[in-house]
């Protein structure tokens, strides 16, 4: 989180009920979104679920069919590109090829008139942000991916724009480089202070990056939170599913007072939670809050109980995940400690868990058509 | 997947002007209709080229009067017709002459060293170098009766041939002129193609020629293809190099329209000529198309 | 395989002497003592180089063709360019059509063009006149600059202008600083092209030509139909070398800006 002081660099941003048509196809539907100043906000969600159309709409490259923005409390609809002042970063570098890399950062101050001194002073200190000092002559065919993307994240931040938008900008680069440009960006993002919006379909990378997360699905946003706040609370199916890992039951259900079951396969489960009429429930279970009981052990009061088998048994050095099919056919899976009681494929448990961590969903088949 | 969306909009200004949602109508922008900066281009295309065109085609039926009589005629006389099939047929026969020089060469280009590849483009681009005329020029010093070949054949007991005025002259000529538009866009498909597979067939079993025949001459036939058609119909409308080094007996179409012009001042019967010449031609590159477009699949491929 | 390489080698060296042959011979050619066109030359003299400067026939028809050729390099250029330009960034499917109309000029044949075009000269006094060598030439020069064009604005990324503009750049900034440097090579050889199509171009030419305004091409020609002039093997050579020259820069040029 960025201290009060450097917040004051940072835009608030405000996109109000946007809607973006391309014919007849919606790719924003209704779409309202408040950031903080100095917020690192991502846009999380599956390809075309309008997170980068939401992006293109806030720097100026794509125009609304509806709906309001405004970034700093002004609004900036129909405001072009080039008179937005904010900083782009493109998942392909987008670096210019004839300009060396000094001519590259220094490009947006030279097209808003800063002198030559204070022009080399101010590239020189964004790249040292960056740490590409040494690379000012080079030309960007000469870098490896990881330095374009570097220096073309300084070239986002040299005209100390108040919002960065970066589109997928670790997507072409390999999982050890990505990791450590998540931290970088972490902190030239505590340093600058700087309203973050960050598009990615990688949700790892949302957690560690992120103060907030705007989870997208086919247009409209499904939730916007913390990390935490999404994984514990997801407010939909869909964000359960995307976040994390997790288990899946359905089953016939009742109501009892503030109680719903649901039955699977003969066997009852219970989730504290109810639901609005007419929507059907779905139990959402984290892997973490599973255990594995041998069959037919003792039951302490409040867990609930499904009998399966071990289909698959995997050690990960900090525990053991498992895999268990229920009698219904779904499969759950399970993440255990080391000093749980191993199991091994073919052994017959029971699947135990307390009745408060039932999450307690609407069912949405969508939910699982966008993430196959 | 379906990554279309996100990746579309990525990139560039959204074409279609915003509806009711922007505050104000948006300012027409150039950008956003393209298409209109061809519009110079076609306006000069218009003027200079289909306008020419269709008023020869216009005079070929009004002139002397308007009647099908100058086609009639066109088709009636038996030295037309003559004129017209030798047109053909030295194009056809440029045509193979070239291929078989230019196959075995671009092939050379894709084998050797970058040093030799180097030579032997130059050797194909040294004649552009030179004005058209003048290579022609060049060609009646060369073939003339007391030229450089008589003379050189004289020198080694053969007796000699006569190439100046003839129909071989023509096409030797020609053939030379034409030969970079066979062997470029041959060396560009040969280069693409795949060497490892030749060789994957020879490891099948397939014996040298046999591995060329079923692998490597299928998979460059596009190239030939495109050469020869380029080449085909570049030949049809020659007119210097016939002019100069042909004689009557190998006069081409080109001459005919040029000489029913200037010297007989019949523009119907010239015209008639030129779009018989006009439409061979774009019939050509129609019955071509489809061998094009293999050439793009194969390319694409590649 | 070694027999095989031979042959190959054999016949491709028989094919390079057919290819450069007409070039070769005409450079001795253009040293004769004698005004004749038989080969070997009898002997050495320059006045052929020196009828070339001084007789007007020729320096005239010489200036002309620059003239025009210039002229003509820099207009299609322009409008080639431009044509590219609208091409690459039409998305609908009428972007192939309109590319195919604007290439046609390289199919029709030269002379139902030349006929076409003497028959509107006619019309409207452009017969001899350097706007109608210019007009006629262009058209004939715009595919050439097209294809180059089209070449270089293939591997150019379009997303660079996007990125320009949210880096402050409006659209022209952002053309003229990323897209024309960019494509800058592809419009040079376009206007080479241009210049050389332009240079070279005889059969329009032969039929729009008057003895007011007679371009190189023609005077070559109607000095070949006219008499055994050896002249024209010195023009010949003097385009040579002067090409070579122009063509060595450019590589020299070239390998030096891929170096930096």
């Amino acid at each position: 989180m960025s201290t009060s002081k450097t917040r004051e660099r940072g835009a608030a941003i405000d996109i109000r009920d946007a809607t973006k048509r391309y014919g007849k196809f919606t790719a924003l539907d209704n779409v309202s979104l408040h950031i903080e100043p100095g917020e690192f906000m991502t846009l999380l969600g599956p390809s075309g679920s309008g997170k980068t159309t939401t992006l293109n709409v806030v720097a100026g490259f794509t125009d609304l069919t509806a709906g309001d923005l405004s970034v700093g409390g002004e609004s900036i609809v129909g405001v072009p590109a080039h008179k937005r002042n904010i900083g782009v970063v493109f998942q392909h570098y987008a670096l210019f090829p004839h300009m060396t890399v000094g001519k590259n950062v220094a490009y947006p101050l030279t097209l808003r008139g800063v002198e030559k001194g204070e022009r080399e002073r101010r590239v020189k200190a964004a790249l040292d942000m960056v740490k590409m000092a040494d690379f000012a002559h080079r030309y960007p065919s000469e870098l490896s991916g990881g330095q374009q993307q570097r220096v073309a994240l300084a070239r986002a931040i040299v005209f100390d724009p108040p919002l960065l938008l970066m589109d997928e900008p670790l997507g072409a680069l390999d999982k050890k480089l990505r990791e450590w440009l998540q931290l970088e960006i972490k902190r030239i993002h505590r340093e600058l202070g700087t309203t973050f919006v960050y598009v990615t379909h990688d949700q790892e990378e949302a957690l560690v990056l992120s103060d907030r997360i705007a989870v997208f699905n086919q247009g409209r946003i499904e939730q916007i939170g913390t990390g935490r706040q999404l994984y514990d609370e997801p407010a939909t199916l869909f964000v359960g599913k995307f976040i994390g890992e997790s288990t899946t039951l359905r089953g016939k259900a009742e109501t009892s007072g503030d109680e719903t079951g649901l039955t699977i396969a003969g066997q009852k489960i219970v989730a504290k939670e109810k639901l609005a009429g007419g929507e059907t429930p779905v139990i959402l279970l984290r892997p973490e809050k599973l255990s594995l009981a041998a069959a037919k052990a003792p039951i302490t009061n409040g867990q609930n109980s499904l009998a399966g088998q071990v289909s698959e048994a995997i050690y990960l050095g900090s525990g053991s995940k498992y895999q268990v099919v229920l009698r219904d056919g779904s499969i759950a899976v399970v993440r255990s400690s080391l000093e749980a009681k191993p199991f091994t494929i073919g052994d017959e448990v029971d699947l135990r868990w307390s009745v408060e961590d039932s999450k307690l969903l609407a069912d949405d088949d969508r939910a699982d058509m966008t993430l196959t | 997947m379906n990554q279309t969306i996100d990746t579309t909009t990525a990139g560039g200004s959204d074409p279609r002007p915003a509806g009711r949602a922007a505050s104000e109508p948006r300012r027409w922008r150039l950008a956003d209709y393209p298409s209109l900066l061809t519009v110079p281009a076609i306006l000069l295309l218009i003027a200079a080229m289909a306008y020419p065109l269709l008023t020869i085609v216009l005079r070929s039926f009004s002139e002397p009067e308007w009647s099908l009589q100058n086609y009639v005629w066109f088709f009636s006389t038996p030295v037309n017709l003559t004129v017209l099939a030798r047109t053909f047929s030295i194009s056809a026969w440029v045509t193979i002459v070239c291929v078989i020089a230019a196959y075995p060469y671009a092939y050379l280009m894709t084998t050797v060293g970058p040093r030799m590849r180097l030579v032997l483009i130059m050797c194909v681009l040294v004649p552009f170098w030179v004005s058209g005329v003048v290579r022609t020029l060049a060609w009646v010093i060369l073939l003339q009766d007391s030229g450089v070949i008589n003379s050189t054949l004289k020198a080694i007991g053969f007796s000699s041939i006569r190439l100046i005025r003839t129909q071989t002259g023509v096409v030797i000529g020609m053939a030379q002129v034409l030969l970079p538009f066979m062997i470029l866009p041959l060396y560009s498909v040969m280069r693409g193609i795949d060497l490892r597979l030749v060789q994957a067939a020879r490891s099948l079993g397939a014996r040298p020629a046999l591995a060329f025949l079923q692998v490597y001459l299928p998979l460059s036939l596009p190239g030939v293809f495109a050469g020869a058609i380029i080449v085909f119909i570049l030949s049809l409308g020659f007119y210097i190099t016939p002019a100069l080094l042909g004689g009557p007996r190998s006069t081409m179409l080109s001459t005919l329209v040029q000489s029913q012009v200037l010297s007989l001042l019949n523009w119907g019967r010239g015209g008639t000529m030129g779009v018989v010449l006009l439409v061979s031609t774009f019939v050509l590159l129609a019955v071509a198309a489809p061998l094009m477009r293999q050439r793009h699949k194969q390319a694409s491929r590649s | 395989m070694k027999p095989f390489r031979i042959i190959l080698g054999l016949f491709c060296l028989l094919v390079a002497v057919w290819l450069i042959m007409p070039t070769l011979v005409v450079i001795p050619m253009s040293f004769n003592d004698k005004k004749s066109l038989a080969f070997p030359p009898s002997g050495f003299s320059w006045q052929w180089y020196a009828n070339f400067f001084t007789n007007p026939e020729w320096s005239n028809s010489l200036l002309n063709s620059l003239k025009v050729a210039s002229i003509v390099a820099v207009v299609a250029t322009f409008i080639g360019t431009l044509a590219a330009l609208g091409l690459s960034r039409m998305k609908h499917s009428g972007a192939g059509i309109l590319r195919a109309i604007l290439i046609t000029p390289m199919v029709v044949p030269g002379v139902v063009l030349a006929i076409g075009i003497y028959a509107v000269y006619l019309n409207y006094q452009l017969v001899g006149t350097t706007f109608g060598f210019v007009l006629a030439h262009t058209m004939l020069a715009i595919p050439f600059v097209i294809i180059a064009v089209s070449a270089s604005l293939e591997v150019f990324d379009v997303r660079l202008e996007t990125a320009a503009a949210s880096l402050g750049a409006n659209r022209f900034t952002a053309f003229r600083t990323i897209t024309l440097p960019l494509i800058a090579p592809g419009m040079l050889s376009g206007l080479l092209f241009a210049f050389v199509t332009s240079f070279d171009e005889i059969i329009v030419a032969l039929f729009i030509t008057s003895p007011y305004l007679k371009t190189l091409p023609v005077q070559i020609f109607t000095s070949i139909t006219r008499d055994a002039d050896p002249t024209v093997a010195a023009v010949g050579t003097i385009i040579f070398f002067a090409t070579s020259l122009v063509i060595a820069a450019g590589l020299i040029i070239g390998s030096k800006s891929k170096r930096s």
